[in-house]
This record gives C-alpha cells, sequence and structure tokens, in this order.
C-alpha cells in the first residue's frame, strides 16, 4: 500500500464515522459502534494499524500520526454524542415514575391483638378503661374468690395448670375481676384482657394458653338491663349495625344471674345468618363482691368473658388455632397494612 | 347428656317437635347442643307424586310411572307394587340414596323400562313388616320435602349441655319438669310402673337407724357421712332374660345397650329418673348383708367392668359379710353382678355425698353414669320414690315378689328456705316484676312460697334445686323463665369509672407500636419451654411432657420461633412480643416480669432497584432497634447501653439505676448456611404485681395506682440560635485499648460548654495505619448564644482538645 491511498483510507474513515455514531441511542449501541470504528483487534482503525508494515520506511511517520488523528477525532465524537444522549435522556424521561418505591418493611399486629384493640376501643367509647392482672395466680383469686365452691365439679370446666399446692397459672381472667375491686372503689367500669391457661392438648381448635378478654361494671343500681344494653350496643359496634343478639340461660360461678349472649351472623358461606355464641355474662355474684370487700346489697356489678382468638379465626377464616402461635413470618405478614 | 324426645313426652304430653322442645330449652334452661334423628338413614328419602300409572307393556306385575319428587322434571320410575295410584304420595328413593338395608338404588332397566329412582313400602323403609305394597303417604307437602319431616317416624335425640350447677336436669323427668314449666302442662309420672308397696307391708323400714335386718337380709351403715342413706330392696324370684322391646327401645334411645331386664331396669331409673341404683345377685352377697363401710389399705375389688382395683383408705366400699362388693357410688363389683342365674336380687338405691363421689372418682380414675350424677348432685327427696320404681319395674318386667326393705339412714338435709324481696329483682334486673308473676315462675319449678311482707316471700326450694341457695339464685329463675330477651335493655346514663388505665398497658402499646413501625411482626407464641434454664418454673402437672417448663425469657420463645421459620425457608424474620417472663421467688408466687422481645435476622430492608441486595441486620441495627423500643418504653429517660461480653453486646440501664433492664444479643440459633445472623433485643417493661391486694372480704381503696403522668411535660423550651455554628473535624489514630467512648466523654469534658454537638461519623482500619491502631474522626460543632466564634477560639479549642486527648489517652491526630 501507497502512503496515498493509506491516507486517503483514513480520510474515508473519518469521513464515515460521525454518521455510524449519530445513529447511536443505547449503551449497547456505543459498544458497537466504538468496536466498529476503533476496536483494538477488529476495528476498521485496527485494520488500518495493521496496514502501517506494509508501507515504506520513511512514511510511517506520517501515516502513523495521520491514524492518531483519525482516532483522537472519532473518541471526540462518540464522547461529544454519549453526552448529547444522556443529556436528552435526562431531559426527557429522568425518572420512569412507574418504578417502585424504596419501600421499608411493614410490621404488623397479631389478628388476636386486632380483635382485641377493636373491642377494646368499643368499649372505652362506652367508658371503660384498661386492667390487668398477674397470669401466675393464687387458687384463691382464681375460684376461691370466685364463688367457685371447693371440690365441685365446677372446677372440671377449668383444667387446671398447677404452679405449687395452691398457686396455677390463671385459668380465666376473671381474677382481674377482685383485684380491681379490691384496689379501686366503685364505679368500676373495665376491661381486662390476658393470657389464660387450661390443661389442653394442643390441637387444631384447642390451646393450652390464649388470650380471654373480660369486662366488669360495678356501681350502685347496675341492672341486668345494662348489661344487656351494653353488650348488644358492643356487638352492634363490633359487628354492623343491624346485628341482633339473644340471651340465654349459662352458668358461671362468679355470676348470678348468668347467661350466654348470641349474635346473628353471617359468616358468607352461603347459608345465610345463623345465632353464634360470642360471650358468657352475668351479673356480678353477691359473693364475689363481698370477697372483694363490699357491700353486695349496696352494689351491684355485671361481667363478661369473651374469647378474641376464635373471633379472630372465624373473621379470618383461619382454620387451624396453631397457625395463630406458630409464628410463621408469611402468616403474620399478612396482617401488615 | 342425652334425652329422648319421645321419653320426655311420657312425662309432659305435647305436640312441639324436637327441634321446638331444643329451642325453647335453649332459651330458657340449657343450650341444645344438638339434635340426632335416630333414622337419620331416612334423611335423604323424599315426598314425591305419581302423576301417570300405567301397566309395563312387558309385564303383569308391573307398572311404568311418571314421578314428580320435586326436583322440576318427572322421573320414569317402574314400580312393582299393586297400589300404586296416580295422584297419591309415596315415599320415594332417588337414584343414590342407600336403603336402610344397604341396597344403593341406581338407574337401571327393568325389562326394557328405565327406571329412575324407587317407590318404597313400609319394610323397605324399616318401619313395619307390611309388605302388601308401597306405603301411602296423606301428607300436603310437596313433592321433594324430606320424608322425616312428614312422617312421625323414629326418636329423636337432644344432646343437653348441662351445667354444673344443675345436675337436676341430668334425667328425663328432670328435662320433662322444666318443660313442663314452660308449657304449663302437668307432669305426668310414667304409668306402666306402679309405686313400690308400703314399707310396713314388706318387713322391716327402719328409717333413722344405722342398721336393720329384713327378709334374712341385714343391712349396716357404718360410714354414714359419705353414705347417709341406704335403701335395700329384696326381690326374690326373679327370671333373669331379655327385656321387653319398650324398654330395649327406650334405653337405645339413650344410647345404652340392653343387657338384661333387670339390668335394664336398674338403667331406666338412672336415665328416666337421675337416680343412680344398683342390683346385687343376692346368693353371690356371703353372709346375705351388706357393709357399707371405709375401704381399708390394701383391699382390693374386681369391678363390672374386669378392672382389678386395689384400695386404699379414703374410698367407701360396699361389704358383703366378708369383702368389698361395689365402688359406693361409681361401680358395681363382678362376682356379684346379675347373671342368668340369678333368682334373688339385692336392690341398693343410696344416696351418696357428692364431695365423696368426686373425690373416690378421682382417686380410682373411673367416670360412670352413676357417678356422674352422684358427685353433682342426686335429688334426696325422691330416693324412697326412686326404690319404689325400680323394685317396680323389676318386678314387672322380670318378675318375682318384693321380700323387704331396708331402708337405713336418713334423709339429707332439704336446701334452706331463701327470702326473695320484689325489690331486689327489679333492681337486678332493671325491670319490676309483678308479684303474681314471680309467684307463677317460682312455683312452677317446684319452690313452695310463703309470703313475708309487702312483695317479699320465703321460697322453700324443691329438694332437686340445691342450686337455688341466695336470693340472687331465685331472681336468675325469674329471669330465665319469663326469658332474658324479654327483659329491657335500654342503655342508661353511667359514672365514669375509677379505674386508670393500667401503666404497663400504656406502656406496652407505645413499645407496640414502635416495634411495628420498625418492620416487626407481633406474634403470640405458646410460653412454654423444654428445659430448664436458671431459676424457671416447671408446671406441676404438664399436659405435654416435652415442654413443661414456663419461660424465663420472652426472647428465648422467639429465638425459636425464629428456627421454625428457618426451617421453612424463611430467612427474612422480624417478630417481636410483649409477653410475660417467670422468674422464681421467694413470694409465694413467682415473679412475673411484661417483657418486649425483639428478633431480626435477614435484609434490613426490602431489596429495591437501586439496591438488588440490601444489608442484613447487624449488631448496629439491633442497637438501634432497642434504642426505639427502650425510647418507646421508657421517654425521656437516659439509658445507659453498656458492652458486654460475648454473645451478649449491651446490657441496657436507666441511668442511676443498677438493675439490668435488658440485653441486646447475637443469638445462637440452629441456622442453615444460607441464613445470615440474628440478633434479639429483651427488655423489661415493668413487673405484675401479684400479691394479695388485700385479704378475703377486705379492699384496699385510695391505694390503686394512679394514672401515669406524661413524659412530655419534663420538656422545657430551648430559645432558637440566633449566631452561626463553627465546626470542625478531628481525625484521630486510636489505639485498640482505647474505646471510641472513652474518647467521646473526653472530647465532651474538655470542649466546654460551647459545644452544640459532637459525632461520630467515620471509622477506618487498614493499610497506612500503624498495627493495632484505628483511625476515628468526630466532627465538633460549637455555637456562642450571642455571638460568631473567633477563629482563634476555635483554633484554641482544638489544640487543647488534641492535647488533652494525647496526654490522657495516647490519641493524636491522623495527619496524612
Amino acid at each position: 500500500m501507497t502512503l496515498d491511498e493509506f491516507l486517503s483510507a483514513c480520510r474515508q474513515l473519518a469521513a464515515d464515522a460521525p454518521a455510524a455514531i449519530a445513529v447511536a441511542q443505547s449503551p449497547a449501541e456505543f459498544a458497537d459502534v466504538r468496536t466498529q470504528l476503533v476496536g483494538r483487534k477488529h476495528g476498521r482503525l485496527a485494520d488500518l494499524m495493521a496496514q502501517l508494515t506494509t508501507l515504506d520506511a520513511e512514511h510511517r511517520r506520517d501515516a502513523g500520526r495521520a491514524v492518531n488523528d483519525v482516532k483522537a477525532a472519532i473518541e471526540q465524537l462518540l464522547a461529544e454524542r454519549e453526552a448529547a444522549v444522556a443529556a436528552a435522556s435526562r431531559t426527557t424521561d429522568a425518572l420512569d415514575l412507574t418504578m417502585p418505591s424504596r419501600a421499608r418493611w411493614q410490621g404488623s399486629l397479631h389478628p388476636v391483638t386486632l380483635v382485641i384493640d377493636e373491642i377494646c376501643e368499643i368499649f372505652r367509647e362506652l367508658g371503660f378503661t384498661i386492667a390487668l392482672g398477674p397470669e401466675a395466680e393464687t387458687e384463691f383469686y382464681n375460684f376461691g374468690a370466685l364463688n367457685f365452691p371447693p371440690d365441685h365439679p365446677a372446677m372440671e370446666l377449668h383444667d387446671t395448670l398447677y404452679l405449687g399446692k395452691d398457686t396455677l397459672l390463671r385459668t380465666h381472667t376473671s381474677p382481674v375481676q377482685v383485684r380491681t375491686l379490691q384496689q379501686y372503689a366503685p364505679p368500676v367500669r373495665v376491661l381486662a384482657p390476658g393470657n389464660v391457661y387450661r390443661r389442653d392438648f394442643f390441637d387444631a381448635t384447642h390451646a393450652p394458653s390464649f388470650m380471654q378478654l373480660e369486662g366488669l361494671a360495678v356501681d350502685e343500681g347496675i341492672s341486668f338491663a345494662d348489661l344487656k344494653a351494653t353488650l348488644g350496643e358492643f356487638a352492634r359496634r363490633f359487628y354492623g349495625g343491624a346485628r341482633r343478639v339473644r340471651f340465654g340461660p349459662s352458668y358461671f360461678p362468679f355470676v348470678e344471674p348468668g347467661a350466654q349472649m348470641d349474635v346473628e351472623v353471617d359468616l358468607g358461606d352461603g347459608k345465610g345468618t345463623r345465632w353464634v355464641e360470642i360471650l358468657g355474662c352475668g351479673m356480678v355474684h353477691p359473693n364475689v363482691l363481698e370477697a372483694a370487700g363490699l357491700d353486695s346489697e349496696r352494689y351491684t356489678g355485671w361481667a363478661f368473658g369473651m374469647g378474641p382468638a376464635r373471633i379472630a379465626m372465624s373473621r379470618h377464616d383461619i382454620p387451624d388455632i396453631r397457625l395463630l402461635y406458630d409464628s410463621d413470618v408469611r402468616f403474620l405478614e399478612q396482617f401488615a397494612r | 347428656m342425652i334425652v329422648s324426645h319421645e321419653w320426655l313426652r311420657e312425662f309432659v304430653p305435647h305436640s312441639q317437635t324436637a327441634s321446638e322442645v331444643g329451642a325453647q330449652l335453649s332459651r330458657h334452661v340449657v343450650t341444645l347442643d344438638g339434635l340426632e334423628s335416630l333414622r337419620s338413614d331416612l334423611a335423604s328419602f323424599v315426598v314425591a307424586t305419581v302423576v301417570e300409572a300405567a301397566k309395563h307393556p312387558d309385564s303383569e306385575r308391573l307398572s311404568v310411572t311418571k314421578v314428580d319428587d320435586g326436583s322440576g322434571e318427572l322421573l320414569d320410575v317402574v314400580c312393582g307394587a299393586p297400589n300404586v295410584t296416580a295422584g297419591h304420595k309415596y315415599p320415594f328413593a332417588r337414584t343414590g340414596t342407600v336403603m336402610p338395608d344397604g341396597l344403593v338404588i341406581a338407574r337401571r332397566k327393568i325389562r326394557g323400562a328405565t327406571s329412575n329412582g324407587m317407590l318404597c313400602s313400609a319394610r323397605e323403609l324399616g318401619l313395619g313388616q307390611e309388605h302388601d305394597g308401597i306405603y301411602t303417604l296423606d301428607t300436603d307437602a310437596a313433592p321433594g320435602t324430606p320424608l322425616l319431616s312428614v312422617l312421625p317416624v323414629g326418636d329423636v335425640r337432644l344432646d343437653l349441655d348441662v351445667l354444673p350447677n344443675r345436675p337436676d336436669l341430668l334425667s328425663h323427668l328432670g328435662v320433662a319438669r322444666e318443660l313442663s314449666a314452660l308449657n304449663s302442662v302437668t307432669l305426668r309420672m310414667p304409668p306402666e310402673i306402679p309405686a313400690l308397696p308400703a314399707h310396713d307391708s314388706v318387713g322391716a323400714s327402719v328409717f333413722g337407724e344405722t342398721e336393720a335386718t329384713a327378709d334374712g337380709v341385714s343391712v349396716k351403715l357404718e360410714d354414714i357421712t359419705s353414705c347417709p342413706r341406704y335403701i335395700a330392696v329384696i326381690i326374690r324370684g326373679v327370671t333373669v332374660g331379655p327385656s321387653p322391646e319398650w324398654l330395649v327401645a327406650r334405653l337405645k334411645s339413650v344410647g345404652v345397650r340392653s343387657i338384661n331386664n333387670v339390668v335394664d331396669a336398674t338403667n331406666y331409673v338412672l336415665h328416666g329418673f337421675g337416680q343412680p341404683v344398683h342390683a346385687f345377685d343376692l346368693s353371690m352377697l356371703a353372709g346375705q348383708q351388706i357393709v357399707v363401710r371405709e375401704s381399708r389399705e390394701g383391699e382390693s375389688l374386681v369391678t363390672l367392668d374386669g378392672v382389678q382395683r386395689t384400695l386404699h383408705t379414703g374410698t367407701t366400699v360396699i361389704c358383703d359379710g366378708e369383702r368389698p362388693t361395689a365402688l359406693a357410688g361409681i361401680m358395681g363389683g363382678e362376682a356379684s353382678q346379675v347373671n342368668e342365674h340369678t333368682t334373688d336380687v339385692l336392690l341398693e338405691v343410696a344416696w351418696f355425698d357428692a364431695a365423696f363421689v368426686r373425690r373416690v372418682r378421682r382417686s380410682v380414675q373411673l367416670s360412670t353414669d352413676a357417678s356422674y350424677r352422684f358427685e353433682r348432685g342426686v335429688d334426696a327427696g325422691f330416693t324412697g320414690k326412686a326404690a319404689g320404681y325400680a323394685a317396680s319395674l323389676i318386678v314387672a318386667v322380670a318378675g318375682g315378689t318384693i321380700g323387704g326393705v331396708i331402708d337405713v339412714g336418713s334423709a339429707p338435709t332439704a336446701p334452706k328456705p331463701v327470702r326473695l324481696r320484689g325489690s331486689r329483682v327489679a333492681l337486678l334486673l332493671g325491670a319490676p316484676i309483678a308479684a303474681a308473676e314471680i309467684e307463677r315462675t317460682l312455683a312452677s319449678i317446684g319452690c313452695v312460697m310463703t309470703a313475708d311482707g309487702d312483695a317479699a316471700w320465703n321460697v322453700q326450694p324443691p329438694t332437686w334445686r340445691h342450686d337455688l341457695g341466695l336470693e340472687a339464685d331465685l331472681i336468675e329463675e325469674v329471669a330465665r323463665l319469663i326469658g332474658f330477651d324479654a327483659l329491657p335493655d335500654v342503655v342508661q346514663p353511667f359514672r365514669p369509672g375509677t379505674v386508670p388505665d393500667h401503666a404497663l398497658h400504656v406502656m406496652s402499646r407505645r413499645v407496640r407500636d414502635a416495634a411495628v413501625a420498625a418492620g416487626l411482626a407481633e406474634t403470640r407464641p405458646m410460653p412454654f419451654v423444654a428445659s430448664a434454664a436458671d431459676e424457671s418454673l416447671r408446671v406441676r402437672n404438664p399436659l405435654a411432657e416435652d415442654e413443661p417448663y414456663l419461660r424465663g425469657s420472652v426472647l428465648t420463645t422467639l429465638a425459636t420461633r425464629a428456627e421454625y421459620n428457618l426451617s421453612r425457608m424463611q430467612g427474612h424474620v422480624r417478630l417481636f412480643e410483649i409477653g410475660s417472663a417467670f422468674v422464681a421467688s421467694l413470694d409465694r408466687l413467682p415473679r412475673e416480669e411484661v417483657r418486649v422481645a425483639a428478633l431480626v435476622m435477614g435484609a434490613v430492608r426490602p431489596p429495591h432497584f437501586t439496591e438488588p441486595q440490601p444489608p442484613s441486620y447487624d449488631a448496629w441495627d439491633a442497637k438501634a432497634l432497642a434504642e426505639e423500643l427502650v425510647r418507646a418504653a421508657f421517654p425521656g429517660e437516659r439509658v445507659i447501653f453498656e458492652p458486654a461480653a460475648d454473645d451478649v453486646l449491651w446490657q441496657i440501664r436507666l441511668a442511676g439505676a443498677n438493675e439490668v433492664l435488658g440485653a441486646v444479643q447475637r443469638l445462637t440459633i440452629d441456622r442453615p448456611v444460607w441464613a445470615s445472623e440474628a440478633f434479639g433485643v429483651e427488655l423489661t417493661l415493668g413487673h405484675m404485681p401479684s400479691a394479695d391486694v388485700a385479704p378475703h372480704g377486705q379492699h384496699a381503696h385510695g391505694q390503686g395506682a394512679p394514672r401515669a403522668g406524661s413524659s412530655w411535660a419534663s420538656v422545657r423550651y430551648t430559645p432558637l440560635p440566633t449566631s452561626p455554628a463553627a465546626s470542625f473535624d478531628l481525625a484521630l489514630l486510636v489505639p485498640s485499648d482505647v474505646s471510641a467512648g472513652r474518647v467521646d466523654t473526653l472530647l465532651r469534658e474538655t470542649a466546654g460548654e460551647l459545644l452544640e454537638s459532637l459525632e461520630l461519623f467515620d471509622e477506618f482500619r487498614g493499610p497506612g495505619l500503624p498495627d493495632g491502631v484505628r483511625s476515628l474522626a468526630w466532627r465538633l460543632t460549637f455555637r456562642h448564644p450571642e455571638r460568631t466564634l473567633r477563629d482563634k477560639e476555635i483554633d484554641g479549642r482544638r489544640a487543647r482538645l488534641l492535647q488533652t486527648l494525647e496526654r490522657e489517652l495516647g490519641v493524636r491526630p491522623r495527619t496524612s
């Protein structure tokens, strides 16, 4: 190859380059055109460089300078074009607003907590505050003060886990009734949510430890009509306005009269409405008031107890109570919102 | 408790259906758990109308009919009965129906004609032997109506949830009494049983004594406490054999298998009247005598269930002249049971003390229909009558004659009269109830009312209602008999309560919200653990021996739950729980600490396109989480995070207190290789008081905790700055034995009061630094409240700080 031919090839390359570079848009296209023009191995510039050796020695310096000039010009064109494309993309679609946010993990409350919270909120609207008591209790607070006759079949409704001879894990939240009445003078209007224990096998419908929610209202002149009105109002606020409730006979040693409240619910299974028992209730037994040092002639009251876990299971279609305890994050995260 | 609808109707004639009875009982007496039709095998049969009936072209005997079964389309049915008539209704088995004999009705061809189901005869339905033709129904019911709702066949069992306060409901008589009261229908004793002949006519009845003899048989009551009354009826010349059909059916209706006429009669009395009775083969009683006495240590007895039972003291046994032959109130002995060779029977009708039977039943771990009733309380006023019914029934079904009656001991005391005030009824129920209504309702359940002042009574409860001991008990009777739903339910004004929210509840709510805000999921795991950590408490009678301890740490349970998640390939675990931990104490009850525990492992954030692989939780994240929880729990308090050793990274204390409230730690859990490290925080929020508030029957009013004060009240406003701040950075070479905390403290002490903030912003270890030295960089910001600080003042501070650092800690500035 003569020097003229070589220089002509250089000019040709310099002339072709702007058109090739002008069509590049994406980083991949820039990479392609760069390789094609000035790539080290197979680019057109590399081909020219390979021809350098075929030139006469005295022409090589000029030829080399020409090649370097072309290369510099192409690199400059590439850089300008890249900057222009980047600038254009910044002005037109700097943010793809369809892309997701930089989110944080969502925390969640347990479904049973959600039920307890809702119930507590409703009773708070009705003038109730929150009382708590210990889970490890004495037989006196768990049974004796609550009018359980010693050695009576009523105790068998409460399979008890004992810690010592007369100490146990409370079988219901009702001991909080007595503790609260001993500590605060009427009027008393409290809710007592808490963990309770029964000597039950852990299966799909039973657990040896579960949440219970107790309510207590004691003052002068409190009647069964107040109980019916307040619990009925609760049911309407919790389940929705048109709910019917009914009261039937039941037995708990610490209330007299004792009753249970059923609510008419539609479980959405196409079978229409049905009555579901949601709580046990009654007028506080005079012996319970007396055990707490209150004059049962002067004061009367009502109390109720319910199991929020059953309500949670029913409203979320949770088929197995163990899901509430397993702590599988895929279960718990379903209650994040 | 199972009762039969038909058996009830024998006591209380009425025309209500079983489900109506169940509904009425549920509203006023006892919850109905379920209804079971004893002919549930007929549940899928329906009423069908034969629309057309024509002779089968190829058969003299057969008819081809068009049947309307309510499905909306007429079915071709081939029928072999001579009496099939168009326009009449018959029981119909659709294809797929299982016949009482097990045959499944299928669609099939009969001599070329297709038959889609079967019209049934009485015999095919198991309703009798008649097989002259299909069963013609006399009903207006539409085609498709379930057969059982139009045909009064079979009995219905009612499953009643009888609670321990109402042992009187543990018999048909008891339930019938309630129906009688609710429907104003007179109670009727079953007619087939005559009363027992008067005691005098058959021999010695020495009521009141503890020992007596009649007809050559003697009874001696040695243990009058557990067995206050014992009646023995001697029946001679019985023929043991099968029971009559009515008796078999009655027992079957409540799920009791027929054994023989004598035993069936005793079971009839138990289920009919609620009095357990037992028949002994008199010839097997040594010395022709019965001795009721306390058991002796080591005595043994084979009970009716074939089990050899070794007795201890404290049990009462029914003995013959030589040895124990029955467990009092629980079960008879095998040796003296009535069998096909028995001719003479000693019938035991006794009243055993409830608490005693309960104790023994628990000690021998044997519960029977008899013990179930005795330990809840059997009507002591019915013992004599029950003896009469039982003896007469045995004679009626097994023959023989009554040879003698021995009646020793005395009837236990009747319930005490209770005073009832109309005013109290009105107060407790919230509505005045007319005196006449109160009298009517209580009289209807057997109370005897004696007026005692204006609208007040002395009420004598019946012998079967020992649960009516207080005025409130009677008021419950009035309320339930009228119906709770009939009482008013108007919301009345109320006074606000005196009880403040429990401080631990208020605190827990704040902590809970902080944990949720930090992205953690609340959990409520089972608080039992498998192994005893120091001081953990063992449940005395755990159900599951693999987890018999109460947890001493909430975080331990969370660690187990994290492992559970890892075993399900869930590596991003962020859990928290607020719950109790139990610590053994010298007091009667363990110390109960309400704690929050949190566990984190896996990515600190969800992946994002800007950060495809977020970092995993590390010690600094765990410390930050702990700080957030501590701030929520103890707002405004200064909290110390004290570096600790090994896996415990920091111990948490409130400034000025010695007690350690919790810790941040690296958790050792069973962790697969793909899972990242787990960190835990546990913090005690407070302890739940468990001491007695006041002695039994007393209160401690006025000593309750007041409402928790506001933590914000102590915040004081700092004036906003009006002059510029000046900052500089100190990059320091810190030897390995000097902690950042010491440098930090020294900087604060030395910087002077104009220091506004001090911030550690960089740590560097590695090349270019001397061995064992790291570089730490702080930014210090100074501000004078009134003027701009001069450069000289700043330089002076920097020089003084560097001097002090070098002198006190050997810390020098990093120069390059």
